[in-house]
């Protein structure tokens, strides 16, 4: 689909990006096909595959009946029949009853059968908070996912990323869990190449460089962290890292940078216990401890139940909260 | 307004070779007026099943003496696996079972004792050959119909003339992603045929109680679906209704269900003490419905079996499971870093690091950045 005279002008959202990715690589991969609640005709609830049903008919952008194991068992035996699947699981809320099929067959088979039987599916998830949505529509569980063996789990926080890596996930030999945070789907535009090019799944991105206290994080949570270097002194150099894929994370960026600061920040929406954070902090002290000049911190989501959307902004890690992390680590 | 009829369904129930070997000449008539099985067949398929329940029996026995992990025994329903096995192309249909199919899975080509390696604790047995189209055993119950219709599906998207049929016993269908399945390939009019083994015993919960249903058949009704009950021990009776679910879903005309009515003669597993809950007259009354016996029966009639050719059935049966059982035991054990190995295409640092250093690190201590410089 050619851009609009406003996409080329003022670039894509992340929404435009991920449904250029999906058309082209379905224009250039017959085995493509998306399936899930609403994709089709309606162009899916955030309208990620808007258009993409006319384009191509509906067997092979598919309304499904509304069954989230289903999607993701038959998605599985679509794979082991020789194509290329992407479901869409409507909100990371409604993960729940297609975990069976996606940790227990989709991410063992390969290891299972010996590599007779592999599941190339690129799982689509709207993810995160932020968007004043309902219950259950608002969730961050990466960590349930980054913890099962054979999975990868990506989540882009921009256009440029989410294109390529899109595209890098769909080409992907194995089972590839994409997030997508809801919370920046539309909330800007960057210029995006027109063309096919990948990002290598499992590698990070240093947003900005710096040299005393780097921050982690992905998502959506990234312009946090951006809105708070603003507010931070600027005599305190901060180095951002995207991680841009939680798993297999980047550890060689890592620990690069935190031997270079010696300090470290990190943040993500999901619940503090058991968050990906706590395998941060353990690969830092793994790796970098006498570089270390003060304890990590971690600014993240409380361990209670996401709240209704009156107090998410309040649960979810902002500027505030990622400025006075800095500001402790950096007067240790 | 008088009340209509909304819907109206019914079960049919096909049996054409009875427990005492009696033929019904009209229905074992397929397509042509000809038997759906000749002589030479049913023959074949005798000596064939012989064979499995050998291989049953010893896997038994290697369980009992500490030679192979839990098993769960075939024993009594290889009509049921064989007749749908038998229906379904080898080298083509793609066979999606639970774990009480063997026959069904040697049949389309898997090496015998890779099933022995499954339960022996060897991955190695779930490697299926290139051009043997099945999956491996399925542990949770339930969960592979969904695998299946997604498979049909797939042939259906790449207008490959292909069917997958897919193993569930009777508790299976009381699964969330049963219904699912069903409901996917009904929607989507997949080629997939649903096989369902009635063997009445879900572990220790009998047929009659897991579900209110008078037969499991009738639940295909709700997906507008082709069904049908056979007598699961008779093996012209599942091969003729498997034979017709395969074609039509070949032809276009969507999926089947098939419920086969059989017994599980042995535990649900070695793990399992059936004493515990079954009546052993009920056990003793299907013993004599064993399908083997009939057949048996039917080809001594014929005058194309006799007692000598069974003793040297009997004795071919034993020498195969006994080089089955070599061919298990003198496989060498994996090497350790299999478990690395599969677990992606390609190996992440992470894993690289783990791998490499298993056997002289802890996964933390002592990894330090110089173990990164690879």
């Amino acid at each position: 689909m050619p851009r609009t005279e406003k996409q080329q002008s003022e670039g894509l959202t992340l929404v435009d990006a991920i449904n250029e990715a999906l058309a082209q690589e379905m224009e250039r991969d017959e085995r493509v096909v998306c399936l899930g609640e609403d994709v089709g005709l309606n162009g899916g609830v955030f309208r990620v595959t808007d258009g993409l049903q006319k384009r191509f008919g509906d067997t092979r952008v598919i309304d499904t009946p509304l069954a989230e194991s289903g999607i993701m068992g038959t998605a599985i035996g679509l794979a082991m029949g020789g194509m290329r699947p992407i479901p869409e699981i409507q909100f990371e809320g409604f993960l729940g009853p297609a975990y069976d099929q996606l940790v227990n067959h989709a991410a063992r088979y390969r290891t299972r059968s010996r590599g007779a039987i592999t599941i190339p599916m690129t799982v689509r998830v709207p993810w995160g908070g932020g968007i004043h949505a309902p219950e259950l529509h608002s969730d961050s569980p990466e960590s349930i996912y980054i913890h099962q063996p054979g999975l990868k789990v990506v989540i882009p926080s921009t256009p440029y990323d989410a294109k390529g890596l899109l595209l890098a996930a769909i080409r992907d030999p194995d089972p590839v869990v994409f997030f997508e945070p809801k919370r920046v789907y539309r909330s800007y535009r960057e210029q995006v190449p027109e063309g096919d090019y990948t990002i290598e799944i499992g590698k990070a991105k240093v947003v900005s460089e710096g040299t005393d206290v780097t921050i982690l994080t992905y998502g959506a949570s990234v312009f946090q962290c951006l809105e708070a270097m603003d507010k931070l002194p600027e005599d305190i150099s901060v180095e951002l890292i995207d991680l841009r894929t939680v798993s297999p994370v980047d550890k060689d960026a890592i620990i690069a940078s935190v031997t270079k600061t010696g300090r470290c920040v990190i943040v993500h929406e999901a619940p503090k216990t058991c968050g990906f954070g706590a395998e941060l902090a353990t690969i830092i002290q793994e790796h970098c401890f006498l570089s270390m000049k003060a304890p990590v911190q971690r600014v993240a989501g409380f361990d209670t139940i996401m709240p209704y959307y009156k107090l998410e902004l309040e649960y979810l890690p902002n500027a505030d909260r990622v400025v006075e992390a800095v500001t402790q680590v950096m007067a240790y | 307004m008088p009340i209509r009829t909304a819907y109206k369904a019914q079960v049919d129930y096909l049996q054409i070779l009875d427990e005492n070997a009696v033929l019904d000449e009209k229905l074992v008539k397929g397509e042509g007026g000809k038997p759906v099985l000749s002589d030479e067949e049913v023959r074949e398929l005798y000596e064939y099943m012989n064979k499995c329940r050998a291989l049953d029996e010893i896997a038994f026995k290697l369980q009992r003496s500490g030679r192979m992990g839990t098993y769960p025994q075939n024993k009594g329903q290889e009509a049921a696996a064989i007749g749908a096995g038998y229906a379904a192309k080898r080298g083509v249909d793609w066979l999606v079972p639970c774990y009480r199919e063997n026959a069904a899975l040697w049949m389309h080509g898997l090496p015998m004792h890779y099933i022995f390696l499954h339960w022996m604790g060897d991955e190695r047995g779930n490697q299926i050959p290139e051009g043997v189209y099945q999956n491996p055993l399925c542990i949770p119950i339930g969960t592979q119909m969904l695998h299946a219709t997604g498979i049909a599906w797939a042939f259906k998207m790449r207008k490959e003339p292909r069917v997958a049929i897919t193993f569930f016993g009777d508790g299976a269908t009381s699964e969330g992603d049963f219904h699912e399945a069903m409901n996917f390939a009904s929607a989507f009019q997949v080629p997939c045929v649903f096989f369902c083994q009635n063997n009445h015993w879900a572990i220790s919960v009998p047929r009659e109680q897991q579900m209110n249903s008078e037969t499991v058949a009738q639940k295909a009704l709700a997906y507008g679906m082709p069904t049908t009950q056979v007598d699961g021990n008779d093996l012209f009776a599942v091969y003729k209704a498997s034979k017709e679910a395969i074609e039509r879903a070949r032809a276009g005309g969507g999926p089947s269900f098939i419920e086969a009515v059989t017994y599980r003669l042995g535990d649900h597993t070695t793990a399992d003490d059936a004493r515990r809950y079954r009546d052993p007259a009920e056990v003793e009354a299907w013993v004599g419905k064993d399908p083997m016996i009939r057949l048996k029966k039917y080809l001594t009639a014929k005058g194309i079996w006799n007692e000598e050719k069974q003793r040297e059935l009997d004795q071919a049966a034993k020498d195969n499971a006994q080089k089955v059982v070599d061919e298990a035991f003198n496989i060498v054990k994996p090497a350790v870093t299999d478990i690395f190995d599969y677990t992606y295409a390609t190996l992440p640092p992470e894993l690289e690091v783990q791998k490499r250093t298993m056997r002289t690190h802890s996964l933390g201590q002592g990894v330090g950045a110089e173990q990164l410089q690879r």
